[in-house]
């Protein structure tokens, strides 16, 4: 489905969100699931900081010889016997993978899952010209099925819980026994892979997207815990990559550099099941894998990006640990946000790709209580980013609407009972942490408006800080 | 100008660079024909010895199961006894590996047949290139010896490993590469494999066997 960008009503939908039960019940899971795992995860490995630092250097080495490393990394796709589309815009992308796949006369397409794909509309753009697209993560599946974007951009479909999946498959899977038993995740998880195994071996073409796209060696690299993306990839005769112009590594080396902090920060494994090298079609020496390999390589606004306050943003390798501990995000999900890119990383990338006036409020999504920059493995300050967009804001003399509008936000989130009401949850300690343990936000960023006026009071209990500086601590002592 | 013209002008641009600018191309060639190691975790690292014991720890942390076997004609043998304590019945599906095919598959009562696979083999067994052991991970590559479908497709997937073959980290699969295809080049797939296939998309409950095997099972060769 084309995602339209529903940013500037960012309230309306966070109110919406708050009033939801099912989803609040699902949102629980990543405050608890994914926050412990990466914390076990990352302590168990004592270079995990260092791999961080060198993680964020590789990738602004990487922004900073961009164009040099394109061109290496588009004549090695070439040597081995790939092709390479650029495409400036959504819309060019889409064209070109729609034609590719008319061309071949294909009539349904594998898809592994990607967020550039979200982002430029494919699933849409194929459907109209007649070409089925299967995703074939099971989140992204049940969310297809539901006409749904997904809500996490590792997680598709963490806003649902087990019975609205299992909802949709008893009105999807029409041609199954009525009587089956879908009463466990893992019957659910069976007939998923059942139906999308036909799929699978039906497939004219296989969309996948890239987490890496190594210069050395022209390889598209993709990470999967399912294995669909695998099997998007070897079983159709044409396998297309879609992935955004900055996912480029140097080298294999880079790639294993970042490997080791990617999984562990999106989902607190060591690594990933399948981490995949795709270096173009089948050789002469192959019994199968795809005979036509495409990269389509998408600039879409980044190249814009370059040399801005926002260029550090291009350093994001998307394993969703922001939202994972965002205090705004655990609060009202990922769809609130209206466009492709939830929780902090996509309130600092939407306003970059769609602009700022169709995403509007969302800069202001955030309590600044900091725990996004102090997870994300290329360190990007997510915080400052959100401020320069409001400073944007200030240049473009917007700014008692924008103050407002903020002002507006956060009375909102405050004020929240819901926000409010679970009480042991990140919220409650990133405002206490906010309120440096007096009990009231004596200034609050860009609202000292407001707070030079009065206070907000703040929620008691352990702070946030002391709590992490126990955890750090904890962590130094450690041989 | 050409999509292709534009992207590059506009990165060069926005960073303020011109297309000829040799420091900064000369920097991108070094680094490329280097292609130096970055920090290597102390985990893994070690004897022989050291990085098998590291290698099994964590490949059964991530539900993989393991075997040893002195001498890799044994293996056949512990392949079928695996098969029979799942109960699945005694056929596999193979590429044409010399080291698998000289196997004495006949003597452990084992159906073999060759080639990739189309969907309908439930066991297959592949010959890994080589184990790291900082993540319990096996690394495969495509071509008619191990075809890439027997990595995915059949529900029980079977890896034969040498001990001998277990390095460390993935930059030494990366130098094995290296020797074995060119420096730059790689075969058509390469399959870094850390466990059997799970998803955690309902509600977050770890399930094993999503699309891939439901099953991994590493035997280990040597020691
Ligand atoms: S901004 Fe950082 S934490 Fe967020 S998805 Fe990107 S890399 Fe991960």
């Amino acid at each position: 489905m084309t995602v339209y960008p529903s940013s500037p009503q960012f309230k309306k939908n966070a109110r919406a969100a708050l009033a939801d039960g099912q989803l609040q019940k699902a949102l629980g899971n990543v405050r608890t699931n994914f926050i412990a795992k990466r914390a076990a995860v990352a302590d168990r490995l004592p270079e995990f900081e260092a791999l961080r630092d060198q993680a964020r250097d590789l990738r602004d080495h990487v922004l900073a010889h961009l164009d040099v490393y394109l061109e290496a990394y588009e004549r090695k796709v070439l040597e081995s016997g790939g092709h390479v589309h650029w495409v400036r815009t959504a819309e060019e992308a889409s064209r070109i993978i729609v034609d590719l796949a008319k061309s071949r006369g294909a009539r349904s397409v594998a898809k592994g899952k990607s967020m550039v794909s979200e982002e430029i509309g494919l699933n849409a753009a194929l459907e109209r010209a007649g070409i089925k697209a299967v995703e074939t993560d099971l989140g992204e599946y049940i969310i297809q099925l539901r006409g749904e974007a997904p809500s996490h951009i590792i997680a598709p479909a963490v806003h649902l819980n087990q019975e609205d999946v299992e909802a949709e498959f008893r009105r999807v899977h029409t041609w199954l026994p009525k009587d089956r038993d879908l009463s466990e995740p893992e019957s659910l998880l069976a007939e998923a892979r059942a139906e999308l195994r036909a799929k699978f071996l039906a497939a004219d073409i296989g969309v996948t997207g890239a987490n890496f796209l190594v210069a050395e060696t022209g390889t598209s690299i993709i990470v999967t815990n399912e294995g669909n993306g695998d099997l998007s990839q070897i079983l159709p005769r044409v396998h297309v990559v879609v992935a955004s112009i900055e996912k480029i590594v140097p080298t294999l080396e880079d790639a294993a550099s970042l490997l080791r902090v990617l999984a562990r920060s999106a989902t607190g494994q060591e690594m990933s099941v399948y981490t995949t090298l795709s270096t173009g079609p089948r050789r002469a020496e192959d019994v199968d894998g795809p005979q036509e390999y495409h990269v389509v390589l998408v600039d879409n606004g980044r190249s814009n990006m370059l040399g801005s306050e926002f260029e550090e943003m291009l350093r994001c390798i998307r394993c969703g640990a922001c939202m994972n501990h965002c205090p705004v995000y655990h609060a009202v999900g990922g769809h609130a946000y209206g466009w492709v890119y939830p929780g902090p990383m996509g309130a600092v990338l939407t306003p970059s790709l769609i602009g700022v006036d169709k995403a509007g409020h969302l800069p202001n999504a955030s309590t600044f209580c900091g725990r996004c920059e102090s997870v994300c493995p290329v360190r990007i300050p997510l915080p400052k980013l959100m401020r320069h967009w409001r400073e944007r804001e200030f240049e473009r003399h917007l700014s008692p609407a924008v103050s407002r509008a903020f002002l507006g936000l956060w009375a909102f989130f405050a004020r929240r009972p819901a926000l409010y009401r679970f009480a042991t949850g990140l919220t409650m300690r990133a405002l206490a942490w906010a309120a440096r343990g007096k009990g009231r936000f004596t200034s609050l960023p860009l609202a000292s408006g407001w707070t030079n006026q009065r206070d907000l009071p703040a929620p008691q209990g352990q702070t946030f800080q002391a709590q992490w500086k126990a955890h750090q601590a904890a962590r130094r002592k450690r041989p | 100008m050409s999509a292709r013209e534009d992207i590059l002008s506009n990165v060069r641009r926005s960073l303020g660079v011109s297309g000829i600018d040799a420091p900064r191309r000369a920097s991108v060639e070094a680094r490329l024909a280097a292609h130096e190691c970055g920090i290597a975790p102390q985990r893994g690292q070690g004897d022989a010895a050291a990085r098998l014991k590291m290698f099994v720890e964590q490949a059964q942390a991530v539900a993989t199961s393991i075997g040893h076997v002195a001498s890799v004609d044994e293996a056949p043998v512990l392949i079928a006894e695996f098969l029979r304590a799942h109960n699945l019945p005694a056929r596999l599906r193979m590429g044409d590996d010399a080291r698998l095919r000289d196997l004495p598959w006949g003597a452990a009562s084992l159906e073999i047949s060759h080639g990739a696979s189309a969907g309908d083999d439930l066991n297959s067994v592949s010959f890994a290139e080589a184990g790291v052991a900082e993540t319990g991970t096996l690394a495969l590559v495509s071509g008619a010896h191990n075809p890439t479908t027997l990595n995915f497709l059949p529900d029980n997937h079977i890896v034969i490993l040498r001990a001998s073959d277990i390095e460390a980290h993935y930059e030494s699969v990366w130098a094995r590469l290296r020797e074995r295809y060119g420096a730059g080049l790689m075969p058509r797939t390469v399959n870094l494999v850390t466990g059997p296939s799970r998803s955690a998309d309902i509600e977050q409950k770890l399930l094993l066997g999503a699309h891939g095997p439901r099953r991994l099972h590493v035997v280990i060769v040597g020691d």
